[in-house]
Parts: C-alpha cells; structure tokens; sequence
C-alpha cells in the first residue's frame, strides 16, 4: 500500500485507503515522541523548507518538529524575513530553493491554490500547510486520528462542525475526510458564514446551535477569524457569542463523553468559553500532540518515493 | 513459481522444542529471569520472543519483561528503496537502562536488521546488555554480527531462503528452505 502521489495538497482527492494508510502509519509515529532521545533516522540527509507565507505558530512548529523528530534538516523562510519582501514570486523563490538541492516544500500561503501551483512547477513533493479558504489538510488528518483514537472507529459518527464555515479551509478539510471515512458531518453558524450549496458535500446545515448539538459525538469549534469579519458578515462578537459559543451548558445537548475540539488559536470567551474549553471534554491538547505524528508520516510517506 | 522445491526443515514439535531449548539456553547464560528483557522484532520475531516468554515465565514463575520492535524507521535502505514500507508500532513499555536485552528474530542473514535494531534500541537508553536469539542463522553476513543463541545454523547458498512460518502469522508453526526461481 502507498501513497498514489508526490504531493499533499488537500483531502478531497485522496482515497479512504490513503486516509488510512497516513492515519495507521502516524499511530505507529506517536510512540516516537514518547522516547527519552525522541529521534529516529529515516529521513536523515533529507532537507525540508516550511515556506510560511502567513502568520503560524502550531502548524509550523509541529512541521518542523515533526521533521526533526524524523531526522530531516529543516529551513524555515516566514514572509517577513525573505526576499517576497523585495518582490520576488513564488515561483522563483521556489526555483531558487530546488537549486539548493532540497527534498521537500511545505507551503502556507494565502492564496487558494498556491500550493497546488508550486507542485506544477518542482519536482520534489509540495505539502499543503493550508492554503487561503482551500484547505489545511494535516490539521484534517490529525482530526481523524484525534477521532479515531478516542472514539475508536469514525464510522457513523455524527460530527459537528461550529462557525464560520465559509472561511475555514479547517472546516473543508474535516468534511472532506470525515465524509471519507463515513461520518455524518453536520455545519452550524451563522447564514451569512455558511457556504450556499454546501449541501452537495454531504453535510447537514443547521443555524441553530442547540437544535445542531442534539446526539453528536464530536463538537468541532472553529475559530471565529475576527480579522475576516470586516465585510460585517456577523453585527457583533457578541451578537455571536450568544448565538454560537460553545458553552458547558450547551455541551450537555450533545451526546454523553461527546469530544470537543478547536484547531486553534482559540479565542477564548467568543466561539468557546473558559469552562468548556478547559473541560475533561476537550481533545484540544491531543490534536495538537497528533499533529507531529500526523507530519511525521506524511513526510515519510511521500520523501524520497520519488527520487 | 511452480518449480520451487521445498524442504521441511523444523516442523510444528520441532519448532516447539526449539524454542523451549532457546528459553532454557536464556535462563542458564544469565542465572534466571532477573532483570532480563525479551525484544521481538517484528513480525515474527514479536511472536517468537511472546513464546519465549511464556516459556520462561512457565519454567521459573516469573515473566521477563518483553517488547515489540519496528526497525523499519532505521533501515539503511530506507531511501533507495521505491515503496516505503508500513511502520508499525514499537512497544517497549519499560525502561532498557541497565537491563539485559535479549533481541529475538527469525531468522538471521545479512545483520542488517540487527544492526538496524541496536540503534533503535541506544534511542531507548543505556542497556547492561544486548544478546541475540535468533531461531535460524544461515550465514552470509554482511555485518560484524553474531547469534549468542541460534535454533539451527545452516550453510545454505544465496538461491535458497529459508522460511519461517509461525502460526499467528502464517497459520502453521514450520521452518522450510525454498530454492529462488532464477527470475527472483
């Protein structure tokens, strides 16, 4: 079994055996990060450039880390600090880069589809590290396994997705693999932040939080992206808070042992409260452990299959 | 494929016997189960090291420590070969420091594998002691690397393969020798 690829660059196009294979491959990778010299040697002599063209904490640490926890060097170019500054393209910038000899590029940018353009281009593998509203698909796969290992099987969980919908390529991610592996996915927020026709994914809308939390098993918070929220597409923060906020009280309509999750960064006390967030419920930490196997193993599956 | 010849070289009571000789040999070069760890490396050398702790754990009363290993992240062919193997999981859920560490295998060829798990097993810590338990030795090392305890020891050429099938895996406990097919 293998990968059919080079590149990562959404969920939409794998296969539920490639969500699988990454899924089982990074469980075997968690033990890695539990060891006294937290270090294997599999990637070493391989060089990985995380191209942050957009503000990112987690995601780019648990990249990086996850490569040097697999032995790689790592090269990290933030916006800020390169010569996209000075005008250069991504394309050249990217071209500059595969002349360094390098073995894979992980790109965050704000554009959709930068990624998919950078893969069109290098010969070496391009992983998605979200891109604009497309899609951030190692923060879906390190959902599934979040899932997966607290629930033990996704199969017919009912999964709730809470928040600005149109502008989470989270959110896209997670429908996309979570329809995958046959969950029943279910969007709640706002009208005006729910994608129209959204449907034709296979999710239910609802635009009511209480009606949308009877008998879910997951309650996936997004964040509400404040500095997207300039086109009033909600009246207020706390028009939203009252409407949306995931509260203890409003967890307890859910299913019994039901998961709370957040991608982060959370803002506390506007889609989720203090309590809640800190409740025996939420997996929130968990993700964030996932997230370097999950790295981990797509760095392994897809460099050097393709020398 | 149908050309190749088989033969049986250990079967299901040899096989048992064998093992039981092993456990014993174990017991006797390291005076009892005290501080001794039993690590399999998988697939079969899990369930071989699993027997021999039953074994031993019958024999004295007492279960030695035992832990599964996954070398495959530590391959030194890792890179050049096309499809990337699946990684299973590595459960050493005790501390190796200053224990006797006995590795198990199936069967021992080149010494790459071992080689492979020695440095898996440094990552873990600082063991008093590393011995090798290995059911089948046929030679042909690549690696200065030896069995301190071995079910069999063959000479056979690099035309043969010998075959270590264990009934968790494979559905029946035997050792066989098959010749290659020239296009193999």
């Amino acid at each position: 079994m293998k990968l059919n690829r080079r590149d990562l660059l959404g969920l939409e196009e794998l296969s539920r055996e490639e969500v699988e294979l990454i899924l089982t491959t990074a469980n075997s990778f968690r033990e890695i990060s539990e060891r006294p010299i937290r270090k294997v040697p599999a990637l070493r002599g391989k060089t990985i450039v995380n191209l942050f063209l957009e503000p990112s904490t987690r995601t780019r640490s648990s990249f990086e880390l996850a490569a040097k926890r697999l032995s790689a060097d790592t090269v990290n170019i933030s916006a800020s600090s390169s010569s996209i500054l000075k005008g250069e393209t991504l394309l050249d910038t990217a071209r500059n880069l595969q002349a360094m000899k390098i073995d894979a590029v992980v790109i965050r940018h704000a554009s959709p589809g930068a990624p998919a353009f950078l893969a069109s281009k290098l010969a070496v593998p391009v992983i998605n590290g979200g891109d604009g509203i497309h899609e951030h698909p190692t923060q879906g796969l390190l959902d599934l396994l979040t899932i997966r290992d607290k629930k033990g099987e996704i199969e017919g969980l009912k999964v709730l997705i809470v928040g600005d919908i149109t502008h989470s390529r989270v959110a896209r991610s997670d429908i996309f693999g979570l329809s995958k592996l046959g969950a029943e996915v279910r969007v709640c927020g706002p009208s005006t932040l729910i994608p129209r026709e959204i449907e034709k994914l296979g999710v239910r809308v609802h635009y009511n939080i209480e009606e949308a939390l009877i008998n879910a098993d997951v309650v996936i918070v997004l964040r509400l992206q404040i500095e997207r929220q300039k086109g009033r597409l909600v009246p207020s923060v706390r028009e939203y808070r009252n409407l949306f906020m995931i509260t203890q009280e409003r967890l307890s309509l859910a299913k019994e042992g039901t998961l709370l999750m957040h991608p982060g960064p959370i803002n506390r006390g506007i889609e989720l409260d203090q309590e809640a967030a800190d409740s025996a419920q939420s997996v929130i930490l968990d993700q964030v452990t996932n997230g370097i196997a999950i790295r981990m193993a797509i760095l392994y599956l897809l460099i050097g299959v393709h020398p | 494929m149908s050309k190749r010849k088989e033969i049986k070289l250990l079967d299901e009571e040899a096989l048992r016997r064998t093992i039981t000789r092993i456990s014993h040999e174990i017991l006797e070069r390291n005076r009892g189960v005290e501080g001794i760890a039993l690590i399999g490396i998988r697939t079969r050398g899990a369930f071989i090291a699993e027997r021999l702790a039953n074994i031993i754990e019958r024999t004295e009363g007492k279960r030695p420590l035992l832990g599964i290993l996954d070398i495959t992240l530590y391959r030194d062919d890792l890179c050049t070969i096309g499809e990337k193997p699946i990684v299973h999981a590595t459960e050493i859920p005790f501390d190796v420091n200053q224990k006797v560490i006995v590795l198990v295998d199936d069967v021992l060829y080149t010494g790459r594998t071992v080689r492979a798990a020695l440095d898996a097993i440094m990552d873990f810590g600082r063991p008093k002691r590393v011995e090798l338990a290995v059911l089948m030795d046929r030679g042909y090392r690549e690696l200065p690397i030896r069995a301190d305890y071995a079910g069999r020891e063959l000479s056979i050429t690099q035309n043969e393969v010998v075959l270590v099938r264990i009934s968790e895996v494979d559905g029946v406990d035997e050792v066989v020798i098959k010749e290659l097919d020239e296009t193999e």
